[in-house]
């Protein structure tokens, strides 16, 4: 079942001046990771902040259709609020906030708990920072210093860090920028440990510029290139046999 | 003349240059301090002026603390909501830059000609009289562009990012402000709103035409009524007392201003650093 359907999707940055993407038309699969991969400035990033209306910030112009199950997110009826609070976020560098690990991951159910009553408030967010932490493994390491400065911690630790603050909102698809790209590896290993993790719960998409990443923990792939979806298809099908000979020289390493 | 003579010269010389405002400063508030300790006891500091040269400066000091007040809750609010609206809102068009621009002429306007309109707008215009409003909102609109400015520059100081991983939370722009902006931008926010209100403490014009002739001997009971404040109890001594007596008293109002410049500097600053670490618990 797919959980987004994006049709003939377009998008303008500068005042109509620059097309960023082609009339992409794409179906991502519900609990499945689908990677988005292709050469800087190929449009990958711009699709995936099309996807919670991140674009808009910018100043955007975005044509065609994008439904989350089944409902157009552009079609101006949509509150991105709610929205954005259904498919979450991590970029590429890791930003938690200048506060305490405890504060960073309860921010989010923080600003949504109106209506919580206030006695119950602590217990609740309690109870979602702890598992939030967990989902995203880091409760372990962080169980007893909740109260210390997020930016105290390595830069893996603060990625899951702000992996755990989107899990606290309780979002149905988490979109991942380059998670990945500001990190060791070590710390890579683990987050992509985690994706494989949160494809349970989760619809993930992800962009990577690291093919190895994309086979590693990708059940779909997508090649974009100059702002078009060249070629998309289960990863093993992708990365064994490419239809579109500019996938292959891609995958192959002929440019990138 | 070999490199190493001439970097010793610029050396003593820079040295020297350093030396010399260090000791401008030692200098003139070591003149203070000989000329107006003596004056000051406790009687000075609570008793009310009376036939010029006589009693203390208590309704002074008040008043002075009373303007900055006013002042700082014209400017203070007004001021973060115009950054907030130009940093975080505002379109970056022909407008917004006009708005900075005005803001920016407005910081350069002598504090006179503030006091001067202060004079025929407020006292006269609108009717507040020579009043603790007229001279609080005057010392307002005097410190109003660099309470815009430095708030507007701590909340640029901001990283995209944090604003950036809140949006993407679902929370709304005006609570990321409060959330995650504001609370960034407070450490630079309070550092503006100190020099402003150093400012407003000192000031002398802008008061001397707008709040009082600064001998006053009763305690400001309304908006509306007059009020002293240091600067023109000073301005005043300084400038109509013959006597030593005078010009002693005049040296310790001048040492009791610095000192509450000094204390509302340090409160400052406590307030900012435990903005700085603090670690709160509940943000909103």
């Amino acid at each position: 079942m797919s959980k987004i359907e994006v049709t003939g999707l377009s998008v303008f940055y500068g005042r109509g001046t620059v097309q960023a993407l082609k009339e992409v038309s794409i179906k991502i699969e519900a609990k499945k990771v689908t990677a988005l991969i292709g050469p800087s400035g190929c449009g990958k990033s711009t699709f995936l902040r099309s996807l919670n209306r991140m674009n808009d910030l910018v100043g955007a112009k975005t044509e065609g259709e994008v439904l989350v199950d089944g409902e157009d997110i552009y079609n101006g009826g949509t509150d991105v609020i709610q929205l954005r609070k259904r498919v979450g976020m991590v970029f590429q560098q890791p930003n938690p906030f200048p506060m305490s690990i405890y504060e960073n991951v309860a921010y989010g159910p923080r600003v949504h708990a109106r209506g919580w009553g206030n006695g119950k408030l602590k217990r609740r967010l309690d109870r979602v920072v702890e598992e939030s932490l967990r989902r995203a493994a880091l409760w372990p390491e962080v169980k007893d210093r909740l109260g210390e400065s997020a930016l105290k911690f390595s830069g893996g630790q603060q990625q899951r860090l702000c992996i755990a603050r989107a899990l606290a909102v309780n979002p149905e698809i988490i979109l991942f920028d380059e998670p990945c790209s500001a990190l060791d590896p070590v710390s890579t290993a683990r987050v992509e440990e985690l994706l494989r993790e949160l494809k349970r719960d989760y619809t993930i998409v992800i962009v990577t510029h690291n093919m190895q990443q994309a086979a590693r923990v990708s059940d779909f792939t997508a090649f974009f290139l100059l702002g078009e979806l060249i070629e998309f298809g289960e990863t093993t099908r992708i990365f064994e046999k490419p239809s579109d000979k500019r996938t292959e020289e891609y995958i192959t390493g002929r440019f990138g | 003349m070999c490199v190493r003579v001439r970097e010793e010269v610029v050396k003593l010389g820079l040295c020297a240059a350093a030396l010399v405002s260090v000791a401008v400063l030692l200098v003139l508030v070591g003149y203070i301090f000989f000329n107006g300790a003596g004056a000051i006891n406790p009687a000075f500091l609570l008793e009310s002026p009376y036939r010029f040269e006589h009693g203390g400066i208590f309704p002074q000091v008040v008043g002075t603390f009373c303007l900055v007040a006013v002042c700082l809750l014209f400017a203070v609010p007004l001021g973060l909501a115009t950054a907030i609206y130009l940093a975080e809102y505002a379109a970056d068009n022909l407008v917004t830059r006009s708005v900075r621009f005005f803001v920016e002429c407005l910081a350069g306007i002598p504090s006179v000609v503030i006091g001067l309109f202060g004079l025929v707008f407020l006292v006269y215009f609108l009717g507040f009289g020579v009043s603790l409003l007229s001279g609080g909102l005057a010392l307002g609109f005097m410190i109003l562009p660099w309470t815009v400015r430095a708030s507007e520059e701590a909340i640029k100081t901001v990283p995209y990012s944090y604003r950036e991983a809140s949006l993407a939370l679902g929370v709304s722009k005006w609570q990321t402000i409060r959330g995650v902006v504001l609370r960034n931008a407070a450490p630079g926010i309070i550092t503006g709103v100190l020099l402003g209100m150093g400012k407003a403490v000192g000031e002398t014009a802008v008061v001397l035409l707008t709040a009082g002739s600064g001998l006053e001997s009763f305690l400001p009971r309304s908006l509306s009524d007059p009020v002293g404040s240091l600067p023109v109890y000073i301005f005043m001594l300084a400038t109509q007392g013959h006597t030593s007596a005078a010009s002693s008293r005049a040296f310790g109002a001048s040492l009791v201003l610095i000192a509450m410049f000094l204390l509302s500097s340090l409160f400052a600053l406590l307030l900012r650093n435990r903005f700085v670490r603090r670690k709160r618990r509940k943000i909103w």
